[in-house]
């Protein structure tokens, strides 16, 4: 269930601050980036996949989860605000829920689409490819998400150990280790992508069945964990 | 009608105790939670407003345990010591979010009687982030009092609020306690408790110091053996005339002042003006030394 009342509380909270702006550059300078590149390179084989994949897909998307799912959150048990919200007869499963699904909202609008739009801005003529990005980086900002306001619940420090986490073992160890690759969000969701799109350079370590496996326990056991965490969240100022 | 029971509730941090084995009853009226600063009040007010497991002993409303108990937020109204709020939002936007999380059928009119009630009409158009710190103490009441809860729980409510607005708080916690709820509001001022609560909860480090009506608790306090500094026109003769009554057991003399210890200030507030217009003595001075809060809190726990 989503309550609208939470649902605007968490947006208001989200972009009233100046982190907010992070969500418009992060995805601007990306797009921004792929215009730049679709006006000055000749030859475009294979920019579209690259771009898509290795700024788009692991780096961008993190990032905007990271800010969105962190932000959905975190910044009110961090100021303390959250205690409007769990001072409430509302269940608190409907607390992080509600949250969980304004933050893939965001995520959608400023991290799914500008991958797409960039896509099609990349290589006009391949619009599955471009379509399988947006389907592969949803899945992947819905896992996302459901780590990041686990995180939240979690540790008061869930922005450091949340960048650490998209910095190094989904954009550096996800792509590039072998080992990290089987148990990272990114590759799952590229397993989905290449199913979708018929392109060579596009390919997953991870079969897909596992990864959809993968993707949906991963989600399910931290939206659990989130909403155990926060039926038990300590609030108190230590006198 | 609802009652806050705290049975034998003990809360420590690590190898640090905040509340100490506490046993109270908190029924309707107002009552003032009284300690100096650090003394758990925050921690008492934490657990009866179910955001703090107690380590040991219960905290029940109306017999029901409040932690892990969302249902019981339908009757508390907290006014929590946090500054943040949604800021944001304007006033009537906050204090009508919260009618809304709170399932109400009417949230717009609900708030805007709320606003009414603390008197935020004018601001309430605002965003939070421009008000003053009583403001937003104002803005903060009326959110916790938007579903008319039976229970009212306030932390350190009066600070940073001017003196108009301290007394416009306390005519309201008043009115609410008349009602019939129950409030219960945390200060480490004794004159602000004294001039509202009908019920004083006394807390020092962590333990309950004392219980009691407002007059029980003034008793208790100036009961206790102070430390009072003369000055006269005859220092040495006031001294041996005050030491051989039973209302002082000491009498200490130096160049500039006398200082008496009192067991019993209503026969020593008697005696001395008497006994210097016998004696032919002027006073110059005759203050308590040690009037502090902290002097008469570490009394009440020594004599424990």
């Amino acid at each position: 269930m989503i309550v609208r009342t939470i649902v605007r509380l968490t947006l208001a909270t989200l972009f009233g601050h100046r982190r907010g702006l992070l969500l418009y550059i992060l995805p601007g300078v990306f797009v921004g980036l792929c215009v730049l590149l679709a006006f000055t390179v000749d030859d475009k084989s294979g920019l579209a996949p690259a771009m898509l994949q290795q700024l788009g897909l692991a780096v961008i998307l993190p990032l905007v989860a990271l800010i969105a799912g962190t932000g959905a959150i975190a910044t009110e048990i961090d100021d303390g605000s959250i205690v409007y919200l769990l001072s409430k007869p509302i269940k608190r499963s409907t607390i992080i829920l509600t949250k969980a699904a304004v933050a893939v909202g965001v995520i959608l609008v400023l991290g799914v689409v500008p991958i797409v739009v960039s896509g099609l801005i990349l290589d006009p003529g391949d619009a599955q490819t471009a379509a399988a990005f947006g389907v592969g980086a949803l899945a992947a900002g819905i896992a996302y998400t459901a780590i990041f306001v686990a995180l939240s619940v979690m540790s008061s420090s869930a922005v450091t150990i949340g960048l650490l986490y998209s910095l190094l073992w989904e954009s550096v160890l996800g792509q590039y280790v072998d080992g990290v690759k089987v148990l990272s969000v990114q590759q799952w969701s590229l397993a989905i992508i290449q199913r979708l799109t018929d392109l060579p350079s596009v390919t997953s370590d991870v079969k897909l069945p596992i990864s959809l496996i993968l993707l949906t326990a991963v989600t399910t056991a931290a939206l659990c964990l989130a909403i155990t965490r926060l039926r038990t969240l300590i609030l108190s100022t230590a006198d | 009608m609802s009652t806050i029971r705290i049975s034998r509730v003990s809360r420590w941090y690590g190898n640090v105790v905040a509340v100490n084995d506490v046993t109270m009853r908190i029924g309707p009226g107002v009552t003032g939670l009284l300690g100096p600063n650090g003394a758990g009040k925050s921690t008492l007010i934490s657990m009866m407003a179910g955001f703090l497991p107690p380590s040991t002993g219960t905290v029940t409303l109306d017999d029901v345990p409040v932690w892990k108990n969302e249902s019981a937020y339908s009757q508390i109204g907290l006014v929590p010591e946090t500054e943040a709020v949604y800021d944001t939002l304007t006033g009537t936007d906050f204090v009508r979010a919260n009618a809304e999380l709170h399932g109400l059928a009417s949230p717009g009119p609900a708030a805007a009687l709320a606003i009414a009630v603390v008197a935020m009409e004018e601001a309430a158009g605002r965003r939070i982030s421009t008000y003053s710190k009583g403001m937003k103490q104002r803005i903060k009441m009326a959110a916790a009092l938007v579903h008319e809860p039976s229970v009212l729980l306030l932390d350190e409510p009066f600070n940073g609020m001017d003196p108009r607005q301290r007394l416009h708080l306390m005519d309201l916690l008043r009115k609410m306690g008349a009602d019939g709820r129950t409030v219960l509001f945390s200060s480490h001022i004794l004159e602000e408790v004294q001039q509202v609560a009908t019920h004083i909860e006394v807390v020092v480090s962590g333990r309950h110091a004392a219980s009691g009506d407002y007059r029980a608790i003034r008793t208790l306090m100036t009961d206790r053996p102070m430390l009072y500094r003369l000055r006269s026109s005859d220092d040495r003769r006031l001294a041996s005339a005050l030491i051989g009554d039973p209302c002082t057991t000491g009498a200490d003399l130096d160049a500039s002042a006398l200082q008496v210890q009192v067991v019993d200030f209503e026969r020593f507030s008697k005696l001395v003006p008497g006994l210097a217009r016998d004696l032919g003595i002027r006073l110059l001075e005759v203050s308590p030394t040690d009037e502090s809060l902290e002097s008469v809190f570490s009394y009440l726990v020594g004599r424990r």
